[in-house]
């Protein structure tokens, strides 16, 4: 465009007239109005008008000029297309304008000359118009094709760098890559691929991902590559396993990927592998390690309830199966006496023998910790299935061991429990075969015991009482009831057992025999013992209130543990004192070995109650192993004779003449020692009879009374006041 | 599918593209048969339509002008299409000549032009950026080298946010900018709208070409065009048709102007 600035035409001449000057300006506003509109110009209303006003200018001095020149015109058409009036329309506007109006609103003569000059000029400025159009087209058409070129090649070049980055990325990585399409033919692996199998990336390039399938695969991965080439999921990542050119296995973590196209549609797989065979093997030899015993190498606690837990979980109806708990009879006697060296070789021979002798064929021989052993027995027929394993076993020990010198004798105790899987679990059956092997020991050793429900239930009976027993004690389930012993003379009460009673919640009213033991088991007794004290004190002063001299004694049954109680005496006495009852109302009856068979201190608190007026009675006595020599040094008052006695005595007619001169000699002996007699269990008129001619001085049993609640005893002292 | 932001761009000449065919309305040869057969096929159920589009561009000039004598020194034209005629700098530096311009579009063939005519003038930078994303385009390297946002700056939306649909929150995107722009700075925005009832037939048909053919279009009215302006007080004489904000000439306020469908506005951040 430089050349036409040299063509511009000074444009001072035609301001120079005013008159002119004035007509200008008015063209210049009709031609601003006419093509307002037409082309986009980036100037106000009033800057297009200075513009056309300058080009009028240079119009009209072109058409007065001499000589005529039509350059000028061209000029315009230039200076038109440079302010930007490029609409199509302006042009013919303009030209059309300039042919009608131009001459009238400028005054200029309307001749011949001046039309075919003005005719001229217009044909310029359309020349020019269009000539400058076309270069600024041309030049706006190569602008825009080198700017869409620029953001090529910018693009391009991004695009290169980022395929060189994905490339390098790819080649460099350290993890696996390989590409396949969507039928498994493999595209391209990385170097890292083709090291991890040891296959050049030809040799993968002509192979399909299938023929990379591992026996051992999981059924879940080639399930999952299906979907993922239907395209029914997008990536998903598992343990994998190949092999390599050379054979080898190698571990490897999976992710495989599916790539898409711009329209979702599925076009290749992408497959990342890790090589963690090294992790995978330690892994197998960690677990390894915790899933086994390190001495016995039998495997341990953990992998034999994962197995039992597996056999639980596949639940066959009919799936029985049978464990043997072994534990080995004085291990503990060999570690103390030998060493635990010896203990611990010991342990070997055993779990080899176990191993040897039983293992394998849906058996499994674990150790449980310490000396404890146990054997699985799966898909059993029945217990005698089980039963075979523990005979093996237990013959197999009777072969001795040698360790170091030493011969050893080894013996086991075996619990065994078989069932059904189906209504159980593993633990019940672990905890039952636990239970059963501590009956075997129970029962004497070197044997296996068979579970027993019922037996379970009765000590699961025991057991739950007497953890229930403290509590049932702060609750008052227990009360006491009382049995008259009768003069046999004169048929007058003279004293009351007192007999404790449990009303369980459960089990109902439950008699001494059920609970006392378990009650002397657990120490509960003395507690115990001293509530029915208390409650019979209670009682006894009750009836003397009543009954004055005729009131009865209360006895007592006082258990060993409590004879041994160093609070008794003391204990006694705050009761007593607390009651408002002298001693002599109280007799406390304990059996022959409790008293016999003692150190000194129960018999210091026997001469302390003795000495303070409380009667001492020897309950059912002639059972135990009496010192009848001993017997007079005792603080003892009474004789309680053994109700066992009393069958030979039970029929009117001929008796048996053993128990009756047993008997009368019992009541001999004690009438030289000075203490009364009771006789026990004495249920019929006929023993009762015999017993009075005896000489026998009381006597109680159901032909008296039965025992019963303090009211039964107080009808009785009623009837006889 | 989802382009990731640092995946190279596509130059796809054969869609239309807002800026070029915006050029070809403005009277530009910056411009392909793609482009102008998208502009005819507008024009022809259309025909007002390039002159709606010169009285817009026209607006432009009275903006910058207006922005310059409140001593505004600092642009961000976004959406600034092909530098063509009348372009913020132009206008800018014949009224302050040390104004700078940022101008911001996501076509990369308008970025390239824009880049090769504005070479060599420190005072003016073309960024290709997302102008949807506030934070890439005020922490690019073009915007932090050539303005100081700690100074007043008039953010320039002519005619582009009528492209932005409400689901991608035009608000939200004008708020991105004015949270971070200092108090004295200015927003001016045209957007293509009407109010109820007013809606030309062939208004709608223009709208379904763009949607189809070029991008999908949002007319709206002046109340939800006054709303962009949150946070924003806008200058004498608020929110107007386009052609009626300032006009240089009473020559320019005819009927077309009154019945004009679109708004303008300049708001400042106080």
């Amino acid at each position: 465009m430089t050349e036409q600035v040299g063509q511009r035409v000074p444009t001072a001449r035609a301001g120079s007239e005013p008159m002119v000057r004035a007509n200008v300006a008015a063209f210049a506003r009709v031609w601003a109005s006419t093509v307002m509109g037409s082309s986009y110009v980036p100037m106000t209303r009033a800057e297009v008008r200075q513009h056309l006003e300058a080009l009028t200018e240079v119009l009209v001095d072109t058409l007065r000029a001499t000589p005529f020149r039509t350059e000028p015109g061209y000029e315009i058409g230039t200076r038109l297309v440079e302010a930007h009036f490029t609409g199509t329309d302006t042009l013919g506007r303009t030209v059309q304008l300039l042919g009608d109006d131009l001459l009238s609103i400028l005054g200029l003569p309307e001749d011949e000359v001046t039309r075919s000059r003005l005719a001229a000029l217009q044909g310029a400025v359309s020349a020019g118009y269009a000539r400058a159009l076309r270069e600024r087209t041309l030049a706006e058409q190569e602008a825009i094709r080198a700017a869409v070129l620029d953001a090529r090649d910018g693009a391009e070049a991004r695009l290169r760098a980022s395929e060189a980055r994905f490339r390098a990325m790819f080649t460099e990585a350290a993890i696996g890559i390989g590409m396949a399409d969507l039928g498994g033919r493999i595209l391209d692996v990385n170097q890292a691929f083709q090291e991890i199998l040891g296959f050049t990336a030809e040799e993968m390039k002509s192979r399909n991902v299938r023929e990379l399938m591992h026996p051992e695969d999981a059924a879940s991965v080639w399930r999952l590559y299906e979907q993922l080439v239907r395209g029914e999921c997008d990536h998903y990542r598992s343990e994998k396993r190949f092999y390599t050119r050379s054979g080898e296995q190698v571990w490897t973590n999976l992710t495989l990927s599916l790539v898409r196209d711009e329209h979702g549609e599925p076009q290749y797989q992408v497959a990342m592998v890790e090589d963690v065979t090294d992790r995978h093997l330690l892994q197998n030899r960690l677990r390894y390690q915790a899933l086994h015993d390190p001495l016995t190498e039998l495997p341990n606690r953990a992998l034999f309830l994962e197995r039992l837990n597996r056999a639980f979980s596949s639940k066959e109806k009919h799936t029985r199966l049978g464990l043997c708990y072994l534990d080995l009879d004085g291990f503990k006697m060999i570690n103390d006496s030998l060493g635990h060296e010896t203990g611990d070789l010991l342990l070997v021979e055993v779990g080899r023998r176990l191993k040897e002798s039983v293992d394998g064929n849906g058996r499994m021989v674990a150790r449980m910790g310490g000396d404890e052993f146990v054997i699985l027995v799966e898909d059993t027929t029945g217990t005698e299935d089980v039963i075979t394993v523990a005979d093996r076993v237990l013959a197999e020990f009777r072969q001795p061991v040698r360790i170091g010198g030493h011969e050893l004798s080894v013996s086991a105790s075996i619990g065994i429990v078989e069932r059904a899987v189906v209504g159980t679990t593993a633990a019940d059956l672990m905890r039952d075969a636990d239970i059963t092997l501590y009956w075997a020991k129970a029962d004497g050793k070197s044997r296996w015991a068979l579970y027993d429900p019922e037996r379970n239930a009765r000590e699961v009976a025991r057991f739950t009482l007497s953890a229930t027993m403290p509590a049932a004690l702060e609750r008052d389930e227990f009360y006491v009831d009382y049995q008259p012993l009768v003069g046999l003379h004169d048929g007058t009460v003279l004293g009351v057992e007192a007999l404790v009673r449990w009303q369980h919640p459960e089990f109902g009213r439950l008699a001494p025999d059920r609970f006392i033991e378990l009650a002397e088991e657990t120490g509960l007794i003395v507690a115990l013992g001293r509530w029915v004290l208390r409650t019979a004190c209670q009682q006894a002063r009750r009836w003397l209130d009543e009954f004055g001299k005729h009131a009865p004694f209360v006895s007592v049954n006082l258990a060993v543990r409590q004879s041994r109680d160093p609070d008794l005496v003391s204990d006694v006495r705050r009761i007593l004192d607390e009651v408002g009852l002298s001693p002599h109302h109280l007799q406390l009856e304990l059996t022959e070995s409790a008293i016999m068979g003692t150190a000194d201190e129960p018999l210091e608190a026997l001469r302390a109650l003795s000495d303070m007026g409380v009667r001492i009675a020897i309950d059912d006595f002639g059972t135990g192993y009496s010192n009848l020599a001993y017997l007079r040094h005792l603080p003892v008052h009474e004789l309680k004779v053994a109700g066992s006695f009393m069958e030979g005595l039970r029929a009117e007619e001929g008796a048996d003449p053993v128990d009756e001169q047993i008997v009368s000699t019992l009541v001999s002996l004690a009438h030289a020692l000075g203490l009364t007699v009771t006789a026990e269990g004495v249920e019929t008129p006929a023993q009762a009879e015999r017993l009075r001619t005896i000489g026998c001085d009381a006597g109680q049993g159901w032909f008296f009374a039965r025992p019963g609640p303090p009211d039964a005893v107080e009808r009785l002292l009623r009837d006889q006041l | 599918m989802e382009r990731p932001t640092w995946a190279p761009g596509e130059v796809d000449l054969s869609r239309p593209s807002i800026a070029r065919v915006y050029d070809y309305f403005l009277g530009g040869a910056h411009n392909f048969a793609v482009d102008r057969d998208a502009a005819e096929r507008v024009v022809a159920v259309m025909p007002q339509l390039p002159d709606v589009l010169r009285r817009n561009r026209a607006f432009l000039g009275r903006a910058v002008r207006y922005l310059v004598d409140q001593g505004v020194r600092q642009f961000l034209d976004l959406g600034s299409g092909i530098p063509t005629a009348g372009n913020v700098h132009e206008i800018a530096h014949r009224a302050a000549a040390r104004s700078r311009v940022v101008y911001v579009d996501s076509d990369p063939v308008a970025v390239a032009h824009g880049r090769s005519i504005l070479a060599g003038d420190d005072r003016v930078a073309v960024l290709r950026a997302d102008a949807a994303d506030p934070a890439s385009v005020l922490d690019s390297a073009e915007v932090t080298t050539l303005l100081d946002l700690e100074q007043p700056v008039a953010v320039l939306l002519i005619a582009v946010l009528h492209f932005v649909p409400d689901t991608d929150d035009p608000v939200g995107i004008v708020a991105g900018y004015r949270d971070r722009l200092p108090s004295g700075s200015f927003l001016v925005i045209t957007h293509a709208g009407f109010e109820a009832g007013e809606e030309q037939p062939e208004w709608a048909r223009a709208r379904d070409i763009y949607d189809s053919a070029v991008t999908p279009m949002t007319y709206r009215d002046r109340a939800r065009f006054a709303r962009l302006f949150t946070g924003f007080d806008l200058v004498e004489p608020g929110a107007v048709r386009i052609p009626l904000w300032r006009p240089d000439s009473p020559d320019d306020v005819d009927d077309i102007a009154r019945h004009y469908p679109g708004y303008a506005a300049v708001g400042r951040k106080p």
